[in-house]
């Protein structure tokens, strides 16, 4: 499969990027609309200007993950209050962070702008009889201004980087083809999405570098020019796409493989039943069901164990039948989300350690680990400590580990099989286990619940028979083993396919149930 | 040449008396002004000299307000300035200072029309800003020009047109020629006092240059202390009845052109 760089979705690369633009422009925006009255207040005032730039300052040490994903609990509560007019997700959230972002460049060099005004100026302004208003407008803030300028070009680069992280509360920005690639290990993706999100940085500083110089030299020409530029960049992103004549279905899909090939495969079925399919991929495991639960996707698939523990805070194990037939109906009562039914296999968590490990220590389960526990690091993904199935495990097994890692989980197969950990939280559908002989320990004593994929719609999208019809033909029609290789397929180093062409060849298995799996 | 709109409009005298009452300004333990109370007839040039930190700057700015007095009033034609806003106040007067202000993103035209445009949202009209530049004795061509393509002296000029172009009765000049180039500096003295003459003003203005202050003005102030301690015309200054601190001012430039005709003396004759 080619997956050369200059080989890419075009149309969706664009439209990831008016939506790019159209986020960074509105913080970049809103940032201003907030920053420029504190910095005049803070330019006047000492204590004003120590509360405003503490605060901005305290800002920009929250990694800026951190701060979008703040935004969600917080958007949450809101949402509570005065409804379905605040999203937590999406737009809302990723403007504020960022406008938060860009407040801290634009204050300082606002307030020394306005406070390296020369006294002289000020003495004359009085000294003709200007009013504070006028004085501030007609000569402090033109004054001002280069520098100003200055502190706007360093937040509209910060914010348009920033943007990108975005994409993990489900609003799509150029983000989506890097945590995509990252995730599936396709570079030439990564770098798609880092170039256009570099040039858009880069053009917007230099159109701002020009209004700058054409305000530091009294040039207007200059301001127009590149002002004009800018807006029409602007006009570009907010540009309606022509908007389809077939209804559109947002699929969503969290941040691993299996996920991405699933939604694409979810897409291909929808297609063929005449639906306009867009992706919201990348999303977070916290805010992916919420997505779906407000409706901003309509179709998800999720795993037992995680709406289980996660969504209805259950920590019992129940029977696996019992336990969806729970979930159905907890998930069609509390947000009228529809569970269409399990696709036929299990991606739970499946602690694996190297053969060699299992062979010389005899690790055959988790109580076997408890006795190795102290010698060994343990690697996981970025969310399974935080995870109610870890301290399920915990309760279950008094694991006591020499130390821990925490890796995407592409790298935390690497970190296994390198021996930068000793025992990993895999997934038990990640072809990448078999590939490299990986021991999976048994779970004698069920801490882990079952993990079946089910396939969930949104409140919108179970009215429509159509489409649950297009869908139903995948329920129990996933082996693990198809699932394993299709996965394998986006995951291993060579000859890699992307997820939508891994897609296609399991939706060819799929439809010919009875030919080999592997080509 | 062309024709330009007469400046000002009225070419009487209308400058009008100011009196001080009192006043005092203090900053933290430091006596600035400490009670001054002096009088100026309309059409008066008064020149308020005195030793740095004498509080001559500070008791020409309590006139357009640019410092609050602690206490005693201000008067301006019999009316307290405290009884008026302070932005109509100061658009009310000429002021002019040292380091000249003007405002570096404004053309010439500009900065002398800023009072018209924040007064009245209108442009000073073209023939009025050559008409004011004619009468600083400016080629009208400087009106596009921004001010960093001017010499100081010439930076002054459009400083003293923009005062002008208000057409105030009163001009406040705080030390306005002091960075100048003495020969410059010199050249716009003799000009701005003709200019008082011509456009019947009042005038104060502080100078740390006893000289200046003998050639151009009507009257002469000196300050010491926060205090006026001698108000007299310049002849009666050179006579020296006026105090240790008026004569020691006068001293210097009496003592250099005595020497300077010393050494002229000495020249071998031809």
């Amino acid at each position: 499969m080619n997956q050369g760089l200059f080989n890419q979705d075009w149309p969706r690369i664009l439209d990831l990027l008016a939506q790019h633009v159209q986020l960074s422009f509105a913080a970049l925006g809103l940032g201003l609309l907030v920053a420029l009255p504190l910095a005049i207040l803070s330019a006047r005032n000492r204590t004003v200007a120590g509360v405003t730039l503490g605060f901005a300052g305290l800002i920009q040490t929250i990694p800026a993950l951190a701060l979008l994903a703040l935004f969600f609990p917080l958007l949450l509560a809101l949402s509570a209050v005065f409804g379905d007019a605040i999203s937590p997700l999406g737009f809302l959230p990723s403007l504020l962070a960022l406008a938060l972002y860009a407040l801290l460049p634009i204050l300082r060099n606002a307030i020394t702008g306005l406070r390296s005004v020369e006294p002289a100026m000020v003495e004359a302004a009085d000294g003709v009889g200007m009013t504070s208003l006028q004085k501030l407008w007609l000569v402090e803030a033109p004054l001002a201004s280069p520098t100003i300028m200055a502190g706007v070009r360093t937040a509209a680069v910060w914010t348009i980087g920033a943007a990108t992280l975005s994409t993990t509360v489900g609003q799509p920005s150029l983000g989506d083809l890097i945590f995509a690639g990252l995730q599936t290990q396709n570079w030439s993706l990564v770098l798609a999405g880092c170039i256009a999100a570099a040039l858009l940085a880069i053009s917007v500083d230099l159109l701002l570098g020009v209004i700058e110089s054409g305000i530091r030299w009294r040039k207007h020409l200059r301001i127009w020019l590149a002002g004009v530029a800018l807006a029409a960049g602007l006009a570009l992103a907010l540009w309606p796409a022509p908007s389809p004549d077939r209804p559109v279905v947002t699929i969503g899909a969290k941040r691993f493989s299996e996920q991405y090939v699933l939604a694409r495969l979810i897409g291909r079925r929808l297609e063929a039943a005449g639906y306009e399919v867009r992706y919201r991929e990348g999303l977070g495991s916290a805010v992916v069901f919420r997505a779906l639960a407000t409706d901003e996707v309509q179709v998800l698939v999720d795993y037992a164990g995680t709406i289980w523990t996660n969504e209805m805070q259950r920590q019992d194990p129940e029977p696996r039948a019992d336990m969806l037939a729970e979930i159905t109906r907890w998930t069609n009562a509390q947000h009228g989300v529809r569970v269409v039914g399990p696709l036929g296999f299990e991606n739970t968590y499946a602690f694996a350690v190297r053969p060699d490990d299992a062979k010389r220590l005899g690790l055959r389960t988790l109580d076997d680990v408890v006795r190795v526990a102290p010698q060994f690091v343990f690697g996981t993904d970025v969310e399974f400590l935080e995870r109610p199935e870890w301290q399920m495990v915990q309760a279950a097994y008094p694991l006591r580990f020499k130390g821990r890692r925490s890796f995407e989980p592409t790298f935390m197969y690497r970190a296994l099989s390198l021996g930068e950990a000793d025992i990993i939280s895999a997934f038990s559908s990640d072809g990448r286990i078999a590939a490299n002989r990986f021991v999976v320990l048994d779970d004698p004593r069920g801490a882990i619940p079952p993990y079946d994929a089910i396939l969930m719609v949104s409140r919108s999208a179970a009215r429509d028979a159509r489409l649950v019809e297009a869908l139903e033909p995948l329920v129990g029609a996933i082996a693990v083993e198809k699932m394993r290789e299709a996965n394998y397929r986006v995951d291993r180093d060579d000859n890699k396919q992307s997820p939508a062409d891994s897609a296609a060849w399991l939706d060819r298995m799929l439809r010919t149930p009875s030919q080999g799996k592997t080509p | 040449m062309a024709p330009t709109a007469p400046f000002p409009s009225t070419l009487c005298a209308h400058g009008p008396a100011v009196a001080f009452e009192g006043v005092s300004k203090h900053y933290g333990s430091v006596v600035a002004i400490d009670a001054v109370s002096a009088t100026i007839l309309p059409g008066t040039f008064v020149a308020i000299v005195g030793s740095s930190g004498s509080g001559k700057s500070t008791l020409v700015k309590a006139v357009n307000r640019l410092v609050e007095p602690d206490a005693g009033s201000v008067r301006i034609d019999g009316q307290d300035v405290l009884e008026r806003e302070q932005h109509e106040l100061r658009r009310s007067i000429g002021y002019v200072f040292q380091n000249i202000g003007l405002f570096p993103h404004m053309n010439v035209a500009q900065n002398i029309g800023i009072g018209s445009r924040i007064a009245s949202r209108k442009p000073l009209p073209d023939d009025q800003v050559a008409a004011l530049l004619d009468l600083v004795d400016l080629p009208r061509d400087f009106a596009t020009r921004l001010p960093e393509q001017l010499s100081g002296g010439q930076q002054q000029r459009v400083g003293v047109a923009r005062a002008l172009a208000g057409e105030p009765g009163l001009m406040l000049m705080d030390e306005p020629f002091g960075a100048l180039d003495p020969v410059t500096r010199e050249a716009l003295g003799e000009q701005y006092r003709a200019l008082h003459e011509r456009l019947g003003l009042t005038t104060i203005m502080v100078t740390h240059d006893m000289a200046e202050a003998l050639l151009f003005a009507d009257r002469i102030w000196v300050m010491a202390s926060g205090r006026i301690v001698a108000d007299a015309s310049p002849a009666e200054m050179i006579a020296g009845q006026c105090g240790p601190e008026a004569e020691a001012l006068v001293a210097v430039p009496r003592l250099q052109a005595d020497r300077i005709t010393a050494m002229r003396n000495m020249q071998p004759q031809p």
